[in-house]
């Protein structure tokens, strides 16, 4: 029983029978033990993926036991692979689909950079037309690697302010790539 | 066992000049013909009752800015699985009139190997159903492979060639 | 009364319960670039007439990284990081083909212990990609379980990689003339113990799939080819073999000394998903013995060439040998020139007959390289086979076919 670790509750007032604590950590906690990804797989980035989410690795222990293709119910989209420029329209078609709050985890060094493929037809990284919340490196990152990331963006999603997607400041940002 | 000596013999046989610059690189054996006989030479082959070549291995282009007057290369490699018997053929263009009929209707799958080298070189098949950029984006107005080109995005803004050693 | 009865002339009278014309129009379905059978990005737009499949046409190059014109400026060496990434499913395959067309231009001998070393580790690569394609298929037919099964040996056969080359899945495996490591204790162990315990579970992969009603229904008569219909379209490979032709690069043009081994072709005959499915697994039966008998006839003996102009020297050699010095600079800084020549190498990957046209004009990257990727050949074939069938078979046909996005825009 000692090897099982314990999630610590968010701070709070406790008594028999309530727990008081403020919306942000609740909602923050529940969030990110239960999010959906898209996994938006191109390449061997993919192929790293099927094996993360194999048995072995095992993604689903994380909340993600399903994987959603359609945009509109997913959380989080997981960019694993090349983008091409014959794919950027595409990609920022699907990120527009999405509904708020929407994370964006770049796996592989093809789509934090551009990788190896410094060429006229890669996207230099997909941060050229997309907003991105975690970069994973590696050619392809090792399942661990692509977890950890995963955990970052539990992170992120846990210490969110409710208020953030309404804010100026991510609105400012989603105007610089021309999304409204 | 088919020798590359035989076929040889017997191409110049049907064909006689048209067919010329014999060589077996690592044992290939390898000739080239103009624009006007590929397709015959291609027809000859594949109905030619003993040598039966009726598989279409590659298609594609090479770009030699240096030869004069034989700028683009189409290169094509045959096999005959009855008899395990390989072949390559040449067929060169002056880079003004880069243009050379398809194979599509005698090998189906010349369909996308002539758009994949229409797309990288810019070589027109006359009579191709639908000679369209393949692997490009559509709006492309250069053709990349050609040696003039770079291999970098030239809109790329945050790469200093100084830093790469170019 | 009369205006409001229409007279109809006698010629354009109906015979009694005759059915009216009916308008149809033709639907049009986009299936792709991105679409939850996760094979990789292609687009398939489909015409439908209701359930049916009228007419398809594809649209590829979503992921095209021109590998053709990277390689024109690396050097040899380094454009085996670049093959590694055409069929991500069976990485050694690739890097060993470009290895040997290489080996081929330089006319460079590998010894005979490199060479087995080299069939075991494209075997394992073999089996990798069949798992994925079969399993994927699993998947796409509604079973998820057998693909769970088989991934768990998917991850033994990364462990044995990376204890020959160190990485997972793009391995980058091998130097230009043999091996770089030895192949260590603990990689023969691991590959025997694989040898034992992976019979059990493609046996029960087998068990869970191959009678299945279900599964037959799906799969039997589904996306058929006829040979010479395949030979046209210049299918090679399971495909190939599948459609009834016994084309196997590894027995008519033998590379690497696989004309030692003993083993069979699986042959289908009509060419339809059951076939393909059954051919890619009888193909790891016959790859498991390959890798037994490599393994008991394993010879002794150096596993690289003695070519010190392309091999790097060995560390220890560097830093007290003199000729060795040199030859790791000039190897290094890019200053060894190859041949001038063209040669075309083909070896038998996951998917077929992938051929490396080599053109070498004698400076330290290619003049022209070109790669004849399987998948970029046969996927042309596929609104022929999915003509008449819902979109359920189309999806099975793709997924049967094993069309590897990496391979098919390049």
């Amino acid at each position: 029983m000692e090897r099982v670790k314990m999630v610590e509750a968010p701070e709070g007032v406790s008594g028999s029978g309530f727990f008081a604590t403020s919306f942000d950590q609740v909602i923050g906690h529940a969030r990110s033990y239960s999010l959906w990804p898209l996994p938006f797989a191109t390449s061997c980035c993919g192929i790293e993926f099927m094996a993360t989410m194999g048995a072995h690795y095992d993604f689903s222990r994380f909340g993600s036991e399903r994987p959603s293709f359609s945009p509109r119910q997913a959380d989080l989209l997981m960019v694993m692979g090349t983008i091409a420029k014959k794919m950027g329209p595409v990609l920022k078609q699907v990120y527009l689909q999405m509904a708020e709050p929407r994370w964006v985890i770049a796996v592989g060094a093809c789509a934090s950079s551009g990788g190896i493929f410094d060429t006229y037809s890669v996207l230099q990284g997909i941060d050229r037309v997309i907003p991105v919340d975690v970069y994973v490196p590696g050619c392809p990152p090792r399942p661990e690697q692509i977890i950890d990331g995963f955990m970052q963006i539990q992170e992120l999603a846990r210490n969110e302010s409710l208020r953030r997607r309404n804010s100026d400041e991510y609105q400012q940002l989603l105007a610089s790539y021309n999304i409204d | 066992m088919l020798s590359n000596k035989e076929v040889a013999e017997e191409l110049i046989r049907v064909f006689s000049d048209e067919v010329s610059g014999f060589e077996e690189p690592f044992g290939l054996l390898t000739f080239h013909t103009t624009r006007q006989q590929i397709i015959p030479v291609l027809q000859h082959l594949y109905n030619h009752s003993y040598y039966q070549v009726r598989f279409l291995t590659d298609l594609t282009g090479i770009h030699f800015p240096e030869q004069k007057g034989a700028e683009f290369a189409v290169v094509y490699h045959l096999h005959s699985l009855i008899h395990n018997f390989r072949l390559r053929i040449k067929v060169f263009l002056d880079k003004d009139d880069v243009h050379i009929p398809t194979a599509t209707n005698l090998y189906s799958c010349a369909n996308w190997m002539e758009r994949e080298t229409f797309d990288f070189y810019g070589i027109e098949f006359d009579g191709h159903p639908k000679l369209i950029r393949i692997l490009n984006i559509e709006e492309m107005d250069y053709f990349p492979m050609r040696k003039e080109y770079p291999l970098e995005d030239p809109t790329r803004d945050d790469k200093i060639d100084a830093l790469f050693g170019r | 009364m009369s205006d409001t009865i229409e007279i109809v002339p006698k010629d354009k009278l109906q015979p009694a319960g005759a059915q009216p014309e009916l308008i149809s129009e033709l639907t049009t379905l986009n299936l792709g670039p991105t679409h939850p059978a996760t094979h990789g990005i292609f687009q398939n737009i489909l015409q439908m007439d209701g359930e049916k499949i009228v007419s398809g046409e594809q649209t590829i190059g979503y992921i095209h990284r021109a590998f053709e014109k990277i390689a024109e400026r690396r050097p040899f060496y380094q454009i085996t990081t670049l093959t590694d990434r055409m069929n991500y499913c069976s990485s050694p395959i690739n890097n060993f083909g470009w290895h040997m067309t290489v080996e081929k231009l330089l006319q460079v001998e590998v010894p005979k212990r490199a060479q087995y070393i080299r069939v075991i580790m494209m075997e394992l690569a073999r089996i990798a990609d069949h798992i994925v394609c079969n399993g994927i298929l699993g998947v796409d037919s509604g079973a998820f379980t057998g693909f769970l099964y088989v991934m768990q040996k998917r991850e033994e056969i990364y462990e044995m990689y990376e204890q020959v080359c160190g990485a997972r899945l793009t391995t980058n495996m091998g130097r230009i003339g043999g091996m770089e490591r030895d192949l260590s204790t603990e990689a023969i162990r691991k590959i025997r113990e694989f040898t034992k315990t992976f019979p059990p579970v493609l046996k029960e992969f087998e068990k869970l799939f191959n009678r299945n009603r279900i599964f037959m229904d799906r799969t039997i008569d589904v996306g058929g080819i006829t040979a010479e219909r395949a030979l046209d379209y210049g299918f090679t490979g399971p495909n190939l073999r599948a459609a009834g032709v016994d084309y196997d690069v590894r027995v008519m043009n033998p590379y690497s000394s696989y004309e030692d081994f003993e083993f069979d072709i699986p042959v289908g005959q009509s060419g339809d998903t059951y076939d393909r499915f059954m051919v890619r697994n009888e193909e790891m039966w016959q790859s498991l013995r390959i890798i037994e008998q490599a393994l008991d006839n394993l010879p002794e003996g150096p596993y690289y060439a003695d070519a010190p102009e392309y091999y790097l020297p060995a560390k220890k050699d560097v830093y007290t040998s003199m000729e060795a010095l040199i030859y790791h600079f000039k190897i290094v800084m890019g200053e060894i020139d190859a041949p001038v020549g063209e040669v075309y190498h083909a070896v038998e990957g996951g998917n077929g007959e992938l051929g490396f046209y080599l053109v070498s004009d004698g400076g330290r990257a290619p003049y022209r390289l070109h790669f004849r990727r399987p998948s970029f050949i046969y996927y042309q074939a596929y609104p022929e086979m999915c003509k008449g069938l819902t979109i359920s078979d189309a999806i099975i046909i793709m997924s049967s076919l094993n069309v590897i996005a990496g391979e098919l825009d390049a």
